[in-house]
């Protein structure tokens, strides 16, 4: 298969197996490109892409433009804080705006669940989700597995935690799809207050030990405490939560193994994690970093295959 | 769909000799030479000769390069199958190098221009010849002819020559199918 079985990336949930195992051969062949003396393809040269943030970010949208750059597409940045959206504008009329000017793609992060969806549904272009809300993060899952496979073989049968801010995360949401459609193992670890009462249902346990669940897993993806998100107390102190569920080199001695450490940053460090085990050879932090280029390049690449002349 | 035997696998070892013959010709010692086949097909004719040259011509060090021109190619987008990608394996750069870029079968020799682009990155070559297998001559759609060839073939637009391989197919053969 040579073909995404989908017209855009909205979210992980709508992929097929296939369809990761596509993007991860083209990621490979684009990670070998971007260790070149020179690491740009010439493939989107008449391809225009435009990288919509109503919500901040800073490695998402480095990371897209560079993919971008690198496969030679002309590219638009946006940023909400300097918009007419402050003006008023609507989403339809922000991005048909942009659409106007003759745009392909459209790579979008915006605060509301399912911003992606509803524009993929209005405007004629491929939309790629950066981020919607507290619900997914397609790519961030996508190079996590793919760092993951890489670091260890392969993923399926692995046994990945998630640690940490579940609740506010879609990241976490975007990594158990991806994950138990490679068919791993998800198990999440976290105080209660920021662990979903849906979790159950998506066939993810719930360990409140974070001894207990460090000695289960291959993979300890630990995510952000996102205190921007959280209107309300969800725990009495950012040293409790470092002392109960903040990974640091002594438990890690203390397991009898070696587990694989990452982090889909920016890391707060010395809260959900210390420095020397950010640092460490077993995180693969900056692995994910580089990864991230690949995997956006591979995610571009397909679908603007299916831009039409 | 027939098709008939263009050369068989004793025509094609014969051949293979003698471009290795030509290559040393030119290239002496290849101590600033570097084979590059295009992927996937001119892989095997590229591994082929290099194995020739080193085990039945004691060429060392022999530099051979697999370079995957995918995404060099100027079709994208205007075919209906998508396009493909293989690995590229080039562990060296090919500043001031001679390349002899090696495919099976030259059609319209945009797989050549592609490959010609794709090489910039990495570096500036000092020349740079094309060796074939098959030149399907009348066909080009660029003004690119091969330094070496194996087998000129006068075949229309409508029949497809089609290289077979040990490796692949259990033979050597070269065919033309008509439809």
């Amino acid at each position: 298969m040579s073909e995404l079985s989908v017209e855009h990336l909205l979210g992980i949930k709508y992929l097929k197996e296939t369809d990761i195992d596509l993007i991860f051969k083209t990621a490979d062949h684009f990670k070998e490109v971007i260790n070149r003396p020179i690491k740009k393809v010439p493939s989107l040269r008449d391809i225009t892409i435009a990288n919509l943030f109503f919500e901040n970010s800073t490695r998402t949208k480095l990371s897209f433009e560079l993919a971008e750059k690198r496969l030679s597409a002309d590219v638009i940045n946006f940023s909400a804080g300097q918009s007419s959206v402050k003006k008023g504008e609507t989403l339809i009329d922000t991005v048909n705006n942009i659409l106007a000017m003759k745009v392909d793609i459209v790579v979008m992060r915006h605060a509301s669940v399912g911003a992606g969806v509803f524009l993929s549904k209005h405007v004629d272009a491929k939309i790629i989700n950066a981020g919607d809300g507290t619900h997914e993060h397609p790519t961030q899952a996508l190079l996590d597995s793919y760092s993951i496979r890489e670091k260890l073989g392969s993923v399926k049968g692995k046994k990945i935690l998630i640690v940490g801010d579940v609740l506010h995360s879609r990241v976490a949401l975007s990594n158990i799809f991806a994950l138990q459609l490679q068919g791993a193992e998800v198990k999440v670890c976290g105080p209660t207050t920021l662990i979903p009462k849906y979790i159950s249902s998506l066939g993810v346990a719930v360990e409140t030990n974070l001894k207990k669940a460090l000695e289960w897993c291959d993979v300890a993806n630990v995510l952000r405490v996102q205190h921007e998100r959280m209107d309300i107390k969800y725990f009495p102190s950012t040293r409790e939560y470092t002392q109960l569920f903040g990974i640091n080199k002594e438990i890690l001695d203390n397991l009898g193994k070696k587990i694989v450490i990452m982090h889909p940053g920016p890391i707060n460090r010395g809260v959900e994690i210390t420095s020397d085990v950010a640092d460490s050879n077993e995180s693969i932090i900056l692995n994910q970093v580089e990864n991230g280029v690949a995997v956006r390049m591979a995610v571009i690449y397909l679908l603007a295959q299916q831009v039409k002349r | 769909m027939s098709k008939k035997i263009l050369l068989n696998s004793k025509d094609i070892e014969i051949i293979l000799h003698r471009l290795a013959c030509q290559l040393i010709e030119n290239h002496n010692d290849f101590s600033n030479t570097v084979l590059i086949g295009l992927q996937p097909r001119g892989s095997f004719l590229a591994n082929r000769l290099a194995d020739i040259l080193k085990n039945e011509y004691q060429v060392k060090d022999l530099q051979l390069g697999l370079l995957d021109i995918t995404f060099y190619r100027d079709d994208f987008r205007r075919r209906d199958a998508p396009l493909a990608a293989t690995a590229t394996k080039m562990d060296f750069l090919i500043e001031g190098k001679n390349v002899v870029i090696i495919d099976d079968v030259l059609y319209s020799g945009r797989s050549v221009r592609a490959a010609l682009t794709a090489m910039q990155a990495y570096g500036r070559p000092d020349n740079i010849e094309l060796l074939v297998l098959i030149d399907r001559r009348f066909s080009r759609h660029l003004p690119i002819q091969p330094d070496y060839r194996g087998r000129q073939v006068d075949a229309i637009n409508e029949e497809k020559v089609l290289v077979t391989w040990k490796e692949t197919h259990k033979k050597d053969a070269v065919y033309i199918e008509f439809k």
